[in-house]
């Protein structure tokens, strides 16, 4: 029980590692989701296959063995950056697949009808998409996203084995000095319910004001 | 194309004009992208004799081969193992007697909300056994947990008409599940169940990490040689490729049977379930 | 003839997630078929066997032949459960690093482990009655030491282990068999670093969250850190001028400047002691002191230091005094 207590400092700051990785990682694999949601939806078809070759690739990868390309082989090509740089750069690719995913099927459920009367009343492309199509979209997106979230946020533990300080990797400091190993890993388990459980209530939250059923 | 969205509209002649141009202008920056990676990979030297020349050693392929070997080794035990778990589990939430109920439900989520590698590392460190059973612990512990769910939104998306029809015939509900509603529930949901066994190959992987030597350990024993000129590049651009190989037969087969099972007459009492692993949790 | 079309109830169309237009579905398509391809060329070209049989050419000299060490004759321990198990199976299993030349490394192409420390397992094996040849090694990374010996899956660790009080917690250790320290690996050419006072503003290369690399920035801040995953990778970025000085404990180093003996040198006196000590499971004391014995008689005849010269000490550096036995007692 005085695992945690004695070793407060330990888990806080792997906790803390822990969430920032996953914050980090969050926002980038948000903005590339969309970006590359946005590119598989365009009229423009080189920009389709980028988009669907990224997705195809990073979601058939195994999260590890792109852990090991991006912090073990992009060195190799001259770029020294920061563990936990890498560990968000591999977080944040990998989850973009995912998000992109959940992103494109949310405009697809928005009924064409919808875009065709958008213009048909005069309204551009631009006011379209942020009048009609992005707000109904938006809603149908937050369940999926959040789980989609929520899976970052565990998969976070890998770069704990790849000496990025966090959570999972806070074992191995206690077990160094001799502690309960049981107990150790109840408390680290306790940090990720925490975490995951943060999220999804956060979600619920955006989904109970935003989220009305259609 | 914009048959799929609402967001353009049918593109006329200067529409599709412009069209070409971005197209052919997004064509030249991806290019010029592939072609700074090509540029950067030569000038790395990462195409030297050196860092390929352990490829061509017969020792240097068994070596990859046996880690490949056991990643299928680890992934068909695990597979096999979190099916049967997934069934016990589903079993148990769709039980009829409370506490046993809500005993499958705590598992269940309790196992979800947890990462895989913690469990894994748990099994290994804690309980102490070998790499393999702790991995395929591991897999077998989330991704049982998983499909349960798989299986029981499948028992529960076979039509109402088809239970009541098979209670009126005076069925049990043992018989009831077995001859009418599992049968169908699997059916809708076999791609969801391949597309799931795809988490589980990726997720072999990550006995990398507890050094099972599987396929990705095979791999960075090579690349961190010093007499090889640590080849990390090339033997990413050898094994990814296999392994995302794997992954993607696995998802287009689950992709194949969603699009037969759609049009089977067969599996009309319930929606067959997307095989997109988008769906899914990564 | 009648055709019974089924009129489906309720059944509401479920907005189907993806409906990919023509172009993307044959990307995918295409893709598929790469990746199928190329895993069938993966598989396949290792059971054809086209594949050049030996090992691919190593750097750095190598030792002419391996010294051979005498097994005991009719050696029992039968209050060790570690070696009666052993001796039922007929061999040992014994856990070592896997990535450092010279010290403790396996080839990839024929498996086949070599170095000092592997020198110290085969020679324990003999002490203990079971010829050196039959050792079958496991790779058991520095983390699940521990957990390997407690779970049975090694009999013994011979990895630059490093004998500590906590560790002493959880495993037994014989030895220490040799006296390591934390040192510097910089190239030939190096003029200013001499030890670690000289390392201010310069590039330091370590593995991640490693005890060297937390010595150097509690007690040496001015140096600029660098962390890997692994050392040879700093190596060789120290070969490519990236960094100027790898640090960890000197036999590691040593390893890796007989890699390269003309290129590299190993610099300054050691700045920390890191006895290395052969793991042993905890309770098994018998094990633990009979290969206190086996280790003093092989120093004392000389094998240790053949061994020495036949890994070790082909970077140059001669054999240093063996350590004292620590034999501490039983808790």
């Amino acid at each position: 029980m005085n695992v945690l207590t004695d070793n407060f400092h330990t888990y806080a700051e792997g906790f803390l590692g822990t969430l920032e990785l996953t914050v980090y990682s969050s926002v980038l694999a948000l903005v590339l989701g969309f970006l590359m949601a946005s590119f598989r939806v365009a009229p423009v078809g080189s920009l389709r296959i980028f988009g669907t070759a990224w997705v195809t690739v990073l979601r058939n990868t195994p999260l590890t063995l792109l852990f090991f390309a991006v912090l073990l082989g992009l060195p190799r090509f001259g770029l020294v950056l920061p563990f936990k740089v890498f560990a968000v750069l591999a977080l944040g690719c990998y989850t973009s697949a995912f998000v992109c995913e959940a992103l494109r099927s949310g405009i697809n459920t928005v009924p064409r009808g919808q875009g065709e009367a958008a213009r048909s009343l005069g309204m551009t492309f631009g006011q379209t998409l942020q009048l009609v199509i992005l707000p109904q979209a938006f809603r149908s997106v937050i369940p999926p996203v959040g789980s989609t979230l929520i899976a970052l946020a565990k998969n976070s533990a890998i770069a704990g084995a790849f000496s990025v300080t966090e959570l999972l990797g806070t074992y191995r400091t206690l077990s160094e000095l001799g502690y309960n190993i049981v107990w150790t890993f109840v408390w680290i388990a306790v940090g990720y319910l925490i975490i995951t459980l943060a999220i999804s209530a956060l979600f619920h939250l955006m989904e109970r004001a935003w989220g009305v059923a259609r | 194309m914009s048959e799929s969205s609402a967001l353009y509209d049918i593109p006329g002649p200067a529409a599709r004009r412009r069209h070409t141009a971005y197209g052919a202008l997004a064509t030249a920056v991806i290019l010029a992208l592939l072609g700074w990676i090509l540029y950067l990979l030569f000038d790395t030297g990462q195409f030297t004799y050196t860092k390929w020349m352990p490829f061509a050693y017969q020792g240097i392929q068994e070596l990859l081969l046996r880690g490949l070997g056991n990643t299928l080794r680890a992934f068909a035990t695990a597979a096999v193992l979190s099916l049967a778990l997934g069934g016990l589990l589903a079993t148990g939430r769709l039980s009829e007697h409370r506490p046993v109920r809500l005993l499958a439900t705590v598992v269940v989520e309790f196992f979800r909300a947890m990462p895989v590698l913690v469990m894994i590392f748990f099994v290994f460190v804690a309980l102490k056994v070998h790499p393999l059973p702790a991995l395929v612990a591991g897999l077998t512990l989330y991704n049982g947990s998983v499909l349960a769910e798989v299986f029981r939104s499948g028992v529960n998306s076979v039509e109402r008409g088809q239970r009541e029809a098979a209670f009126a015939l005076g069925m049990r509900k043992t018989q009831v599940m077995t001859y009418v509603l599992v049968p169908q529930a699997v059916r809708a949901m076999l791609p969801a169940i391949i597309s799931q066994l795809v988490v589980a190959l990726k997720d072999t992987s990550l006995g990398y990490l507890i050094t099972y030597e599987e396929f990705l350990h095979a791999g960075k024993l090579i690349a961190s040689n010093l007499d090889y000129d640590l080849p990390f590049i090339p033997v990413v651009m050898v094994i990814s490729p296999i392994y995302i190989g794997m992954c993607m037969s696995l998802s287009w087969f689950a992709g194949w049977v969603a699009r037969r099972e759609r049009h089977s007459p067969r599996s009309g009492a319930a929606e067959a379930a997307p095989a997109e692993p988008g769906t899914l949790l990564p | 003839m009648i055709r019974t079309t089924r009129v489906p109830v309720l059944r509401v169309p479920v907005p189907r997630a993806s409906v990919p237009g023509a172009p993307v579905r044959r990307v995918r398509a295409a893709l598929a078929l790469l990746a199928a391809l190329v895993t069938g060329v993966g598989a396949g070209f290792g059971l054809v066997g086209c594949g050049r049989a030996g090992s691919p050419p190593r750097k750095g000299p190598a030792a002419d032949r391996l010294p051979v060490y005498q097994v005991a004759q009719g050696f029992r321990l039968p209050a060790s459960p570690t070696w009666t198990r052993a001796k039922k199976r007929g061999y040992f299993v014994v856990g070592a690093k896997e990535d450092q030349p010279y010290l403790g490394e396996r080839d990839p192409a024929t498996g086949v482990y070599s170095g000092f420390d592997i020198e110290i397992a085969r020679m324990m094996s003999a002490s203990l009655g079971l010829a050196p040849k039959t050792i079958r090694f496991r790779t058991i990374a520095s983390a699940n030491r521990e957990t390997a010996l407690q779970n049975g899956q090694i009999d013994y660790y011979v990895g630059t282990y490093t004998i500590n009080d906590n560790r002493k917690k959880l495993v037994g250790f014989a030895g220490p068999y040799y006296l390591a320290g934390q040192s510097l690996l910089v190239r030939r050419d190096e003029t200013d670093i001499h030890g670690p006072r000289d390392l201010a503003g310069k590039r330091v290369c370590s593995a991640a969250g490693s005890t060297p690399y937390q010595r150097i920035r509690a007690e040496y801040p001015k140096a600029v850190l660098i962390a890997y995953d692994t050392y040879s990778v700093c190596v060789d970025n120290l070969l490519t001028y990236q960094v100027d000085a790898v640090t960890t404990d000197d036999a590691i180093l040593i390893g890796y400047a007989a890699k390269a003996p003309g290129e590299l040198k190993v610099v300054g006196r050691p700045f920390s002691r890191e006895p290395y000590g052969i793991g042993v499971p905890r309770g098994d004391t018998a094990l633990r002191f009979a290969m206190d014995d086996a280790l003093e008689a092989r120093e004392r005849n000389g094998d240790w230091k053949k061994a020495y010269e036949a890994t070790l000490g082909l970077s140059g550096v001669p054999a240093p005094k063996p350590p004292p036995i620590d034999r501490y007692p039983a808790s």
